[in-house]
C-alpha cells in the first residue's frame, strides 16, 4: 500500500480503547472523562466493563476538564477523552489553570486531531492544538504515530503521574514503530539513517516522511527520518545531531505551521546549531474536504515532502 | 506604599522559604475547635465572632503590608471561612494531604488574603508568613497555589473554575465510596461565568449530596453592582431550577451558616446563598465598590483596627 493512502491502516482510537481498558483492569484509579463522546472516543466497551468509572459530563468541556482535576485530587487518574478541537479550544484555560498549573496527573486525550474531521470544516479541525498546548507550563505534548506508540504513550502517562496532552488519531495510519520501541518523554525515534537531510515528522506524517525518504533515495539523496512524538519536550540531542550531521531539516505536521513541531525544532536549532529548515503543515484555516484531500491540498504528501527536501538541498 | 520593595536580603530569603505546618497554631486551633464545638449556642457564636474579628484584622494588616489585595471581598467572605474552618471541616492541618479530608475550594481566589489568614489561624503555616503575601518568590501568591500552600486543594484565580473542580472532588468521593464532603465558596459576580452552570447541571445529574456551594452574595463586582452589570436574580430560583437544594442565609450570622452547613448531606447538591456585605466590619469600606481592591493607607488601617478592636 502507498503510505499516502489513509483509507487503510489503523485507526489509533481502537488501540486507545483497548489500552485504556487494559490499564483500567490493572489500576482501579483509572477513570475516563468525556463530553458526550462515548462513541467518537470509542468508549463503549470501557463503559460496559467499568460503568462507574466513565464520567460523561455531557456537552460541557470546561466542566469536563475541571471535573478531571477534581477526580485527580480525589485520588483517581483520569483520561479525558474528547474531540481535540473542543478539548483544547473550549477548555484551554481549564487545561492551563486546573490541570497544568495545579499539577494534577491528568491525561488529556485529543481525539480525532488535525484534519481528521476534514469535511466538517475548520470548526472541527484541530490544527491549533499543538501551538496552544505547547505554550502551557510543563505540559507534556505527545503525538503518537501509530497504534503501538499510542499504547506505549498511554502506559508511560499513567506511570509518569503528570499532566499530559496526547493526540489520538482517527485518520488511518500504517504501523511505523519498530517492535519494542515503547515511549519515553523527551525521546525521539530515529526511524531511518541518512546523511544529507533530515525529515522530522509526527503522527500521520511519519509514514509519509518514510515514503519521502524512499523517493529521495531513488534520486540519490540520503534522508534521515525522525519520529518526534514527544513534541514537548523535544529530544534535543537527537535533533541537534541531525542539525550538525545533515544539511537541513524539514518538519512535517498535521497542524498549523505557527507554534507546533516546526516552531519547536526551529527554536532549538536556531539557538544552538542554525541550519536551513522548511516547515511543512497548514497555513490558515483549511477548506472543506476529506483528510486525504486536505493533505494533498497542503502538499503534505510523500512526493511533495521529497520535493521540498530536494529543493532545500539544492538552494543551500 | 509597597513595602516588599524594601525587603532586606534576609527578609527576602524568609519570604521565599517554603511554608510548613505550625504546631503551636495547630494546637491552638484544635483547642478553639473543641471549645466552639462544646459551647452552648450563644457562646458558640461569640467565639466564632471573635475568631472572625481576628481574621479581619489579619486581612487588613496583610493587605496593608503587601500593598495589594482584594479587601472588600476578603471581609465579606470572612465569616463563611471561619465557620467552615473553626466549626465544620473535617481536616487535619498537620496532614494536609490526608486522603479522607473534606475538600475546601475558594473559587473566588482573589480573596486569597482571607483564605491565607484562615489557613494560618488553623496552623497550616505560621501566621508570621502572612507578612510575605505577594512578596517576590513568596509561596503566598496573589492567588492560591496548591503546590506551595498546604490546605489549598486546587489553584484558583480565573473565575468559574472552583465549582467544576469541586464537582470532580465530590464525584471522586461518590465513585470511591469515600466519606469526604466538598465545599466550594464562590463569589456572586463569578456566577456570570458559564462554567459554573455547566458544573451545577452535572452535580444535580449525579446527585452529589456531598457537595455544597456557598455563594458570597455581596452584590458588588469589580466596578459596579451585580444588578447594574449582569443581574443574577432570581438567584435562588436559578439554583433550584438546576436541581440543587437551595438555602438563603445571612452570611455574617455564624449561627445561620452553621445551621445550614452542618446539616447532613441529602440526595442533592446543596447551594447556600450567603447574603453578605462587601467590606463587612469596617464602616468606611462597607458596600463601597471602590474597596474591591483598594489598599488601606496606614491611617485607614488604624481606623479600621479601632473598629475591629478585640
Amino acid at each position: 500500500m502507498s503510505k499516502d493512502d489513509n483509507s487503510t491502516g489503523f485507526d489509533c482510537r481502537q488501540a486507545f480503547a483497548d489500552e485504556l481498558a487494559a490499564l483500567a483492569r490493572d489500576d482501579a484509579r483509572i477513570v475516563a472523562v468525556c463530553n458526550d463522546s462515548v462513541g467518537s472516543s470509542n468508549l463503549v466497551a470501557f463503559r460496559k466493563a467499568f460503568p462507574d468509572r466513565l464520567v460523561n459530563v455531557g456537552i460541557a468541556e470546561q466542566n469536563m476538564v475541571g471535573v478531571a482535576a477534581g477526580l485527580a485530587n480525589g485520588g483517581f487518574r483520569p483520561f479525558v477523552c474528547a474531540a481535540s478541537p473542543f478539548l483544547t479550544g473550549r477548555a484551554l484555560e481549564q487545561i492551563k489553570a486546573d490541570i497544568v498549573y495545579s499539577d494534577f496527573p491528568v491525561v488529556l486525550c485529543g481525539m480525532s486531531p488535525g484534519m481528521a474531521y476534514g469535511e466538517l470544516g475548520p470548526t472541527h479541525h484541530s490544527i491549533e492544538d499543538l501551538a496552544w498546548t505547547r505554550a502551557i507550563g510543563d505540559l507534556a505534548v505527545i503525538v503518537p504515530a501509530d497504534p503501538d506508540e499510542t499504547r506505549a504513550a498511554m502506559r508511560w502517562a499513567v506511570a509518569a503521574e503528570r499532566p499530559c496532552f496526547m493526540r489520538i488519531g482517527r485518520t488511518k495510519v500504517p504501523a511505523v514503530s519498530p517492535a519494542g520501541q515503547g515511549f519515553e518523554l523527551g525521546r525521539s525515534v530515529l526511524l531511518r539513517a541518512g546523511a544529507d537531510i533530515t525529515l522530522v515528522a509526527i503522527g500521520t506524517m511519519v509514514a509519509r516522511a518514510l515514503d519521502a525518504a524512499e523517493r529521495l533515495a531513488e534520486r540519490g539523496i540520503s534522508a534521515r527520518v525522525i519520529n518526534a512524538a514527544s513534541v514537548k519536550p523535544l529530544d534535543e540531542a537527537l535533533l541537534l545531531a541531525a542539525a550538525r550531521e545533515t544539511r537541513g531539516i524539514v518538519t512535517i505536521e498535521e497542524a498549523v505551521v505557527h507554534g507546533g513541531l516546526g516552531s519547536a525544532v526551529a527554536e532549538l536549532v536556531s539557538q544552538h546549531h542554525p541550519t536551513p529548515m522548511r516547515i511543512m503543515g497548514v497555513d490558515g484555516f483549511a477548506p472543506t474536504g476529506s483528510a486525504a484531500y486536505l493533505f494533498e491540498h497542503f502538499g503534505l504528501t510523500a512526493s511533495n515532502i521529497a520535493q521540498r527536501a530536494a529543493d532545500l538541498l539544492r538552494t543551500h | 506604599m509597597h513595602m516588599h520593595m524594601q525587603l532586606t536580603p534576609d527578609e527576602a530569603a524568609r519570604a521565599a522559604a517554603p511554608l510548613a505546618a505550625d504546631a503551636t497554631a495547630i494546637a491552638q486551633w484544635r483547642r478553639r475547635r473543641e471549645e466552639i464545638a462544646g459551647a452552648a449556642g450563644a457562646h458558640r457564636v461569640e467565639l466564632l465572632r471573635a475568631a472572625s474579628t481576628h481574621i479581619r484584622r489579619q486581612v487588613l494588616a496583610t493587605i496593608n503590608a503587601a500593598g495589594l489585595g482584594h479587601v472588600g471581598g476578603d471581609l465579606s467572605v470572612t465569616d463563611i471561612l471561619v465557620t467552615l474552618f473553626d466549626a465544620l471541616l473535617n481536616i487535619d492541618p498537620a496532614r494536609p494531604s490526608w486522603a479522607q479530608r473534606d475538600r475546601f475550594i475558594l473559587s473566588k481566589g482573589h480573596c486569597a488574603a482571607a483564605l491565607y489568614s484562615v489557613l494560618a489561624a488553623s496552623g497550616f503555616f505560621a501566621a508570621e508568613r502572612l507578612a510575605h503575601f505577594a512578596a517576590p518568590l513568596s509561596p503566598l501568591n496573589g492567588h492560591p497555589n496548591r503546590r506551595k500552600i498546604p490546605g489549598v486543594e486546587t489553584n484558583t484565580g480565573p473565575l468559574g473554575h472552583g465549582l467544576p473542580v469541586g464537582v470532580g472532588c465530590a464525584t471522586a468521593a461518590q465513585i470511591g465510596g469515600q466519606p469526604w464532603r466538598t465545599y466550594v465558596v464562590l463569589g456572586d459576580g463569578e456566577l456570570q461565568e458559564g462554567s459554573n452552570w455547566e458544573a451545577a447541571m452535572y452535580a444535580a445529574q449525579r446527585g452529589l449530596g456531598g457537595l455544597t456551594a456557598i455563594v458570597d452574595r455581596n452584590r458588588l463586582q469589580q466596578g459596579a453592582t451585580t444588578a447594574d452589570t449582569n443581574e443574577l436574580e432570581p438567584l435562588a430560583d436559578k439554583w433550584r431550577a438546576f436541581g440543587w437544594e437551595t438555602h438563603e442565609v445571612d452570611g455574617h450570622s455564624h449561627a445561620e451558616l452553621l445551621a445550614v452547613l452542618a446539616a447532613l448531606p441529602g440526595e442533592r447538591p446543596r447551594a447556600v446563598i450567603a447574603n453578605t456585605v462587601k467590606g463587612k466590619g469596617v464602616s468606611f469600606m462597607e458596600n463601597g465598590v471602590e474597596w474591591h481592591h483598594k489598599v488601606p493607607s496606614t491611617a485607614q488601617l488604624a481606623a479600621a483596627m479601632k473598629e475591629l478592636a478585640t
